[in-house]
Parts: C-alpha cells; structure tokens; sequence
C-alpha cells in the first residue's frame, strides 16, 4: 500500500477534563475513500480540527502528507493543499453564493472552474442568493462545491452529507466516487450514516470514547467477521469454551449463534470435532460490527 | 449495459457481488466472449462504487480467465469462457438429474436449497482450513 496521506499515532486531546481522544491511531493510504465512523461525540470532529491545525494534540502526532499538523507554517501549507468541509458549515454569511466561489477560488492556484460551474448546476445553487438565506442543505452542497472545485488532492470532509435528502445524499457521493476516480483524489469523510460509509469507503476506521476500535479495509474486515450457526449433535450442558475471537456466543438448546472477528476456521474446527455438529456460515454486515463494538465499550 | 444489482450493506464484499454478477451473466449469455465491459470510471459513476473496488473486481476476473484487461481499451470478455459455458451446460444436466432423484425422495424445494448449502459450506470450510490462510 501507499504512503498513508493522514497518519496519527497515540493522539490524545482533552476539554476541561473531559477526554475528546484517548490514543487515536488512523492510517489513511493515499488514493482511497476513508470512511470514518462513530456516534456523535465519539472524536470524529476533535480528530479533524486536529488535522487541519485548528486545534493543539495534548499528546501523539498527526501527520498529513507528511507534515506535522501541531507546526504552524506546515499547517498552512496542508490546509493549502486540502479541500475541507467543516461540520460547522461555516460562511461569510453576508455574500452570496457567487461571491464565495470567487473569494475561495482567489486562495487556491489549482481552482477547478469547471468543477465549480458543474456543481454548480448539479446541486441547483441560486448563485445570487445570500449564504444566511441558504437551507442547511444548500449549505452543505455549497461547501462541498468549494471543498471540490479546490483542485485537491486530499479531501477531508466532516458529515459532508449532513442535512442532504437522499437524493443529494446519492449525487454527492457519486461525485466524490467519480472525483476518486477522474483524478485519484483521497477522500477522508465523517459520517455516523453507515449506508453511506459502505457504499463508498474502501477503508474504515470506526472510532469511540477517543479511540479506534475498528480499522482496516472493508473488504478484509467483512472477510474477517464471520457469523457461525452451529447445530449441535446433542444437548450439551456443559458450556463450551470457544476459541480466542468468538466474541459475542448465544446458545439455546443445541443452537449455538457466534459472531467471530478472527479465527473463524478454528472456531468451525472446534465446532466440528463436537459429536454430530453441524456448521454454517454467515457474513456479517458493517451494521452488525459497529453494534457489537459499541455495545461492548 | 446489463444491469448490475450491489447491496452495499450485505456483509459480502461489494467486488465479490460484482464479480458474481459478470459471472452470472457470462453463465447466462448475457455476456459473451468479446464484450467490452463498462470501464473503471463509468461503471464506479454508474453504481456510485469505490473505483477500487471495480479495479478489484476486474483483476480477480482477470486472474480467474473471465476477462482480458487491455491496455488503454478496457475490460473485454475472454474468449475462453465460450469453453466454460460448455462445461456449465454439462454441469446444468448434472445438476437437474440429482435434482430429480431427490424431488422423488419427495423432499420439499426449500430442504433440497439447503442441504446443497451445507454441503457447499462443508467443502469450503475443507478448502479454507487445507489451504491455510489467504492474504
């Protein structure tokens, strides 16, 4: 795999006491969709504010493109180079949607005119119209109009679909899908919808209470997670001790129902070597990973 | 183009979804040796896909001989597989007698479903637990 473009190690961040980050470790390789995941206040936007330089680590590293987020004059220098939305959705809110695009545009060297007319079009924004006078929705398509037509190779966007219907929620995402694949773009985006997450992300990092819990490719991950259904030959009272990675096991009568997150052969092994048992197996969806590790912290 | 159906929210992987379905529509004939499929960019815009994920699905094909990748052309059906909807016509036959013979031990669709299942569970558990692990 690539160079990571977001790499933190053991970042830590505290409000009055209260822990916002307690060691977080994020690995973003460069050219992939990097879903990041949790409930509200689980860390998602403390870890972005972090990124960009808004925002001072109480202890670790962040590193984006290589450079050391906590240093003023690198910080400057990412935040060239990344196309941002914020959970805020921030805007002067006294100019119109024409005149941001040409304020935003006057900073960046690489603006894409074509992709600021196109979405322009796309998301039905009245460019004459006062940003106070915007929906939250076309608020959120403004930015992600701003954050796209940057020219960036790096986009890191905080709940970039919030307030979006379904039917801007799609057109979003299949412009950040066509944008990863016009142009390579990484993407790193916030959000606590797991649909949208699996529909795009290739990679995700489910974080909560300030740490990741979950991380690595999707693929890996739903290959990894198993559900077992194992019909037993008889009643066994006795409980039965499974092997190292059947986290979440419920037995009723001979029925037994597992949900692995490794090991999965050698549980089905020791399942199998149990007299007259039988096995099957099951995938396990994002939805049923993000619930287990949730409940268990 | 066919269409293609992914559930992004099934615990399947979405490149194995996909690739299922080329397969499918191989078996079918729905696709034919020397069909271009839709290209990386189309097809991620189309579904709204991780372009990683089509070039995923794409290379596992490639590497199981169901399509060709040319350079600067795209994704091409290979002419081999006229070869294998030959032996899935065969298998199709094999498939329907044992079909039969268990109609007559008069067991239900949905007893035959799953006992085909198991034992296709069985294999591949045998399969995964000889072959050690994968990547």
């Amino acid at each position: 795999m690539a160079d990571p473009v977001i790499e933190t190690q053991e970042l830590h961040k505290s409000f009055k006491g209260n822990e916002a980050l307690s060691g977080l470790n994020l690995n973003v390789p460069a050219g992939s969709i990097f879903g990041f995941l949790g409930r509200n206040g689980a860390g998602k936007t403390t870890t972005i504010k972090l990124l960009m330089g808004f925002l001072k680590p109480d202890g670790g590293n962040a590193r984006v493109f290589g450079l050391a987020a906590t240093d003023a004059a690198a910080s400057v220098e990412i935040r060239r180079r990344v196309g941002f939305v914020s959970e805020e959705k921030d805007l002067y809110p006294y100019m119109t949607v024409e005149q941001i695009i040409r304020f935003t545009q006057s900073f960046f060297p690489k603006w894409r005119d074509d992709l600021d007319r196109r979405y322009l079009k796309l998301f039905d924004l009245p460019e004459s119209r006062k940003i106070s006078d915007l929906s939250k929705g076309m608020r959120s398509k403004l930015m992600l109009l701003l954050a796209i037509s940057h020219g960036a190779e790096l986009l890191i966007l905080d709940e970039p679909a919030e307030g979006l219907d379904p039917v801007a929620v799609e057109d979003a995402l299949r412009e950040l899908v066509a944008l990863a694949a016009a142009e390579g773009t990484t993407i790193f985006f916030s959000s606590h919808h797991l649909e949208e997450v699996e529909q795009i992300a290739d990679h995700v990092c489910i974080i909560d209470h300030g740490a990741a819990i979950v991380t690595g490719s999707l693929d890996d991950l739903k290959a990894q997670y198993q559900r077992l259904r194992i019909v037993l030959g008889e009643d066994l009272r006795a409980p039965i001790h499974w092997v190292d990675g059947a986290d979440q096991v419920r037995q009723e009568g001979r029925t037994v129902d597992i949900l692995a997150s490794r090991n999965v052969d050698a549980i089905v092994n020791q399942a199998r070597s149990l007299p007259g048992a039988s096995v099957e197996r099951f995938p396990v969806t994002l939805k049923e990973i993000f619930l287990e590790h949730a409940r268990r912290n | 183009m066919i269409l293609f159906r992914l559930n992004p929210s099934s615990g399947v992987p979405i490149y194995l979804q996909l690739m299922e379905q080329i397969k499918h529509a191989v078996e079918t004939g729905a696709l034919r040796a020397g069909d271009q499929l839709p290209t990386i960019r189309k097809l991620s815009e189309d579904l709204v896909l991780n372009p990683n994920t089509v070039v995923r699905a794409y290379r596992e094909l490639q590497h199981e001989g169901i399509i060709e990748l040319r350079h600067g052309s795209g994704a091409f059906i290979s002419e081999s597989v006229a070869g294998h909807t030959r032996v899935t016509r065969k298998a199709r036959t094999i498939v329907q007698s044992a079909l039969e013979r268990l109609m007559s031990l008069s067991l239900t669709e949905d007893e035959a479903r799953r006992l085909f299942e198991n034992e296709l569970a069985q294999l591949r558990t045998e399969t995964n637990s000889e072959g050690g692990k994968n990547g």
